[in-house]
């Protein structure tokens, strides 16, 4: 929270103000009930009708500045908690851009998303609340409590039996509730579970005949929902009519003790009507108070999370005097002993992984899922770092290289085709923005997504929507293809990139690529036999290390583990 | 969690909301719809304004108390022996309010207590009849309508039509109470006194609309700018390896902070509006003061009317504009209240399946002959997907359904398990019509084992008992065993009842194939439907896999999407479907020795790449 705290030095000279400001318009607004007072003792009293309208006439001016001072405190705040907000938003987003995926790991997309959204809004939200009432609501008790002491300083024994009335009542209400409030929201995040498992599971439960029982389980939850929150409405019910009988009290207080004071000539008509509007305003700006410190602990949840994203160091970062390397297009990677663990994990991913991909070949890794296949590909473009051994691209340790220029020689396409909002044109350029014309068309024919183009009206301007939503996944695919074959990379990494794509397609793709990036060197990860039997090297992994290298003819001959994954999915004909 | 209505004020109302399309007939329907908590409701109604007017009487009281003091005061300032407060009588009118306040609170605690019993039940009805609904409505709607918005009614609707019953509907009735009540109180106590705290009225309604227009304006922005921000955020975020691995950080970057600046723009000025909104309030509530106050003053001293009325008409005046500011924003809840209830009016409104037949056959004994006669179906009328489909499967074969993906492979299973009727022509098992048959005793007949694995947050027992709700444990564990399941489970942390967590993560991807072959083994069925999986779960896996559905088939007349040249070469006959329809059918040889779609299909998939 003193993270986010401290983006208030920005405004160093704006909060004084705001301060000053609010410190005016209370001083002033507790004015008012002194006149009308004035007005009654003075003016009425001994029938001065000119004297009331003077004294009325002060009363407007000073309402006028009360509002105008209002609205300007509102303008300060609202510009102050906007650009708070804003500068946190960037920072946040400027931090997370550069975390590598070991942190996105840790925290999860989800997570990050949330804090760079919710939270920063959650934060403004507080900033402008605070910058409005938390400086006011003490001011307004304060200036009251000294005025009314003032006026009467015999009375003030009232306030110190209402006050904590006051606020005892709601701190307890709350107590009782949170807890709660946290149940039904469980509650309904379990009904939330319930309903979407009838929805995603209706072809299995119509098939099983599971209706009724799948609709008693809704039901079930459906009645928790209802007793906890009827409980918790029920004791928020309290609330309102507390807060006004407890303000009232005060006020028949105020005028018994009022009366006797008067009676006693120590007290008159007209203060003591302001004093009734004194307590007034000071109760209801404790009610302010005590509502601003229940919701305090949301927002500070908030700012907690924001705070521990910034504080966040990633581990991944361009070495002090980066390397660069002329040879422009060879594309040699080699690993050499290379083990890796994910942060925290108890067991190694990959073990002793040694293997030398030549430029111009083609090199496969197959194996089960959680064999290693697509961590290995991953460690190239240093999305995570080895935990041990290294990792060569043209000569040089990766590590060594500055990140951008390393990834410059990378072309990788993941396992989900993913696209950005905006044109088909602009999601190939996604890599190099100042692409030919001729290359963008020459990689959508490789990736055979000249058809997905030429079936839109609008050609390359078509609009892909949000999360493309708007395109099958097997265009995704091809159009992800296409996206890294625009950049001409020396290197391609194909991360399971052909699952989405059916058989006919996927053979297209392999042949056209298979002619067209003869002089790239080619990483596919798969899990389709016929995808990669044709590669050059092979390389088969089991549990994190290497079972076997070589061609198809070679594993099928060496590699038990080969032989049993080529066996589930070819004939018996094409094994031999 | 706070009352909104009363803490909310009219800023609230910025925000804006859905608005229905027949706002009418939905409000009287909605109404209908509680017709069982109606006697309920008019007694909370009735509380609501019992005690609003008890609150209504003590600005009065306490107007006259004051009036009396003053009185006193008055006396003894002028020197009239013996001249006092009439104490006895401020004591008894002091004791007279706070009984007045304390029924007052009683009476709103009781009502919004009651209130959240009824709020909640008839909240619970709706979920319940929701729920009832998704049963009955054809799998048609689903396959064209996305989850989340199904999802958002029974959740998101259904709440705010929870909370728009616990604040808003008695809200009305109070405010309506109030601006009544002290109208007549006004009225009673000073004419002239009334006129003048009125005129501010109107011109506070005109402003407090000018500026919700304007301010609802920029919320409109900026909640269009927020929703681009947050879009752009998971985008990026969601897709981060490829933002690195593009060099694109930078770009991005860029693009985010023109729009998280333009979004601060819109935001301050959102805000700034809404914050105008009280300061112009109370300045026009401080003029009723001052000029209740000052005329007040002059209709004292002329004797028209005593101190204590002032006072009285200073909370008065404060008290009436506090519901007609309120106006604005109770409309808007209203709005989005009939809007919510609208759209999940829309889906119980659904057509539901056709009903079934009047006098249905049973089946007691299934052979498992299946045909498909003359069949036409389409999803939509203009577009018909399968034209005069026959087939004919003998008891115990075996049938494969290949093809392109998205080719409509599933929709031949939509038919045979009734999830979509036919259009013209008949599916027949054992020669029985399947619409003749209770869909109930359809679904009886066929297991389903599908790619989609879907199982629930529940323990193991339960997600294979899924098919049998009654099978006893010694033949879940024998299904599991069948099913080549058994040994997993049992090396499983709490075996048979571990609970499979909420994104069923918490086994693999082969595991959960293998549990799903288990509930079909333990419905035991006459006929299966077996989808392949096409991406590889481990090889160990993958090989228990096979056996367990080749276990599972025998005997049954299976339909197999496949995907695996194995089981399409062993297959009795070969269903081969593109863009929809049936295009070739035939064994594997048979196929192959026509050259046609199937050929191509086989080839490009196996010996393209050889050259």
């Amino acid at each position: 929270m003193k993270k986010v705290y401290s983006y208030l030095r920005y405004y160093w000279w704006q909060i004084p103000l705001i301060f000053g400001l609010v410190f005016s318009q209370t001083l002033l607004e507790l004015e008012l009930p002194d006149y009308m007072s004035r007005i009654i003792n003075e003016g009425i009293l001994t029938r001065d009708v000119p004297l009331i309208i003077e004294i009325g006439t002060q009363m407007l001016l000073i309402a006028l500045v009360v509002s105008v001072l209002a609205i300007s405190i509102s303008f300060i705040s609202a510009r102050i908690g906007a650009s708070l907000s804003n500068r946190i938003r960037k920072d946040l987003f400027i931090k997370i851009e550069n975390f590598s995926l070991i942190e996105f790991e840790k925290i999860t997309t989800a997570s990050l998303i949330t804090r760079n959204t919710n939270d920063v809004q959650q934060v403004q939200m507080m900033i402008t609340m605070m910058l409005r009432m938390m400086i006011s609501a003490p001011l307004y008790a304060i200036i009251g409590f000294s005025k009314a002491y003032a006026l009467n300083a015999s009375m003030s024994w009232i306030f110190a039996v209402v006050i904590p009335l006051l606020v005892f009542m709601i701190v307890t209400l709350f107590t009782l509730v949170t807890p709660r409030y946290k149940l039904v929201q469980k509650l309904i995040d379990k009904l939330n579970l319930a309903a979407r498992e009838n929805l995603t599971g209706i072809r299995v439960i119509r098939a099983f005949n599971a209706q009724s029982s799948q609709e008693e389980k809704f039901h079930e939850v459906s009645e928790e929902v209802r007793v906890n929150n009827t409980i918790l409405q029920q004791i928020m019910s309290f609330m309102f009519p507390g807060i006004m009988l407890i303000m009232s009290l005060s006020t028949i207080l105020i005028v018994w003790v009022g009366a006797d004071r008067i009676n006693a000539q120590t007290l008159n008509v007209g203060d003591m009507l302001a004093f009734i509007q004194y307590a007034t305003s000071m109760l209801f700006s404790f009610v302010m108070l005590s509502m601003a410190f229940i919701m305090y602990p949301r927002a500070a949840v908030s700012g907690k999370r924001i705070a521990e994203v910034l504080a966040i160091e990633p581990q991944i970062n361009d070495p002090q005097y980066p390397k660069t390397n002329d040879c422009s297009l060879c594309g040699e990677i080699a690993f050499e002993n290379v083990y890796f663990r994910y942060p925290d994990a108890q067991k190694d991913v990959l073990r002793d992984i040694s293997f030398t991909a030549k430029a111009s070949t083609t090199t496969a890794f197959i194996g089960s899922t959680g064999s290693g296949k697509s961590t290995i590909v991953n460690l190239i473009p240093r999305f995570y770092d080895v935990t041990a051994g290294s990792i060569k691209v043209d000569g040089v340790d990766i590590r060594d290289y500055k990140q951008t220029t390393l990834r410059d020689k990378i072309g990788y396409i993941p396992q989900k085709g993913v696209l950005f909002s905006g044109s088909i044109d602009s999601n190939i350029r996604y890599g190099t923005v100042d692409a030919k014309d001729e290359d963008i068309v020459e990689a959508l024919d490789i990736a055979q997504a000249k058809e997905i183009v030429a079936e839109k009206a609008e050609g390359l301007e078509y609009l892909i929507a949000q999360g493309a939503t708007n395109v099958s996944g097997g265009q995704k695919q091809r159009l992800s293809i296409a996206r890294a074959l625009a950049k001409k990379p020396e290197i391609y990494i194909f991360d399971d990139s052909f699952s989405a794509l059916d058989y006919k397609t996927d053979a297209l793709l392999r042949k056209a690529l298979k002619d067209k990036l003869a002089d790239a060197t080619v990483l596919i990860v798969g899990q389709r036999v016929s995808t990669i039997r044709h590669a050059d090297q092979i390389i088969v992994l089991e549990n994190g290390t290497i079972v076997g290298s070589g061609t198809h003819q070679q594993l099928l001959e060496e590699c038990p583990v080969y032989l049993e994954i080529a066996a589930s999915q070819l004939s018996k004909e094409e094994l031999a | 969690m706070t009352r909104g209505p009363r803490m909310g004020g009219p800023m609230m109302a910025m925000q804006g909301g859905a608005k229905a399309k027949n706002f009418k007939s939905t409000l009287m329907r909605l109404v209908r719809f509680s017709s069982d908590y109606w006697l309920q409701l008019i007694f909370i109604f009735l509380l609501a304004i019992a005690g609003t007017i008890f609150a209504i009487f003590s600005p009065r009281l306490l107007g006259d108390i004051t009036s009396k003091i003053f009185e006193g005061a008055m006396m003894m300032a002028m020197g009239v022996p013996g001249a006092s407060i009439d104490m006895g009588y401020v004591s008894q009118m002091l004791l007279i309010m706070l009984a007045l306040y304390i029924a007052s609170s009683a009476f709103t605690y009781f009502q919004s207590f009651l209130m959240a019993g009824v709020a909640q039940k008839i909240t619970y009805a709706f979920r319940r009849m929701i729920t009832e609904k998704i049963s009955k409505v054809p799998l048609k709607y689903y396959d064209s309508e996305p989850f989340g918005d199904i999802l958002s009614r029974i959740t998101n609707d259904v709440d705010t039509i929870a909370n728009s019953l616990q604040q808003s509907v008695t809200s009305v009735v109070t405010s309506v109470t109030t601006v009544i009540g002290i109208l007549i109180m006004m009225l009673i106590i000073n004419v002239p006194m009334t006129m003048i705290s009125l005129i501010s009225l109107p011109v506070s309604l005109i402003l407090i609309g000018s500026i919700v227009k304007v301010g609802q304006n920029y919320f409109r922005q900026r909640a269009a700018k927020l929703g681009e921000l947050n879009g752009m955020i998971e985008e990026n975020f969601g897709a981060h390896s490829i933002v690195k691995a593009f060099n694109a950080e930078k770009r991005s970057i860029e693009k985010f902070d023109k729009l998280s600046d333009s979004l601060t723009e819109t935001t301050w000025k959102a805000e700034f509006i809404s914050g105008m909104m009280m300061p112009i309030i109370s300045f026009i509530s401080n003029l009723s003061y001052v000029a209740v106050v000052v005329l007040g003053g002059y209709l004292v001293v002329d004797g028209k009317i005593r101190v204590g009325d002032i006072q009285s008409f200073i909370q008065y005046t404060r008290n009436f504009s506090q519901p007609i500011n309120q106006t604005a924003q109770i409309a808007n809840i209203l709005q989005s209240t009939v809007a919510a209830a609208e759209r999940v009016f829309e889906f119980l409104d659904e057509d539901e399946e056709p009903k079934e037949s009047t006098n249905p056959a049973t089946l007691d004994h299934v052979e498992g002959s299946v045909t498909f006669e003359n069949v036409s179906f389409g999803y939509s009328q203009d577009n018909v997907f399968i034209q005069q489909l026959n087939i004919d499967v003998k008891p115990g074969q075996r049938i494969a359904i290949v093809g392109p993906t998205g080719a409509g492979k599933t929709t031949l299973i939509n038919l045979l398990m009734r999830f979509y009727d036919v259009n013209h022509g008949s599916i027949k098992i054992d020669g029985v019509d399947i619409r003749d048959l209770k869909r109930k005793d359809l679904r009886k007949i066929f297991g389903m084992v599908l790619q989609d694995t879907w199982l629930f947050n529940g323990s193991i027992r339960e997600n294979i008992a899924f098919s049998n709700h009654d099978a006893t444990f010694e033949e879940i564990v024998q299904a599991a065993d069948n099913a080549k399941a058994d040994h997993f489970i049992k090396t499983l942390p709490d075996g048979y009842d571990m609970v499979i967590n909420e994104e069923a993560s918490n086994i693999s991807a082969g595991q959960k194939q293998l549990l799903t072959i288990a509930r079909a083994f333990l419905a035991d069925p006459a006929i299966l439907i077996l989808d392949e999986a096409t991406s590889s779960v481990d090889t160990r896996t993958e090989v228990l896999i096979q056996k367990a559905m080749s276990k599972l088939m025998r005997g049954r007349t299976s339909f197999i999407i496949a995907h695996r040249l194995s089981t399409i070469r062993d297959a009795d006959n070969i269903l081969v479907i593109n863009q929809g329809s049936v295009i070739e059918q035939g064994t594997h040889t048979e196929l192959m020795a026509k050259n046609g779609f199937y050929a191509q299909l086989y080839q490009s998939q196996f010996e393209f790449t050889s050259a």
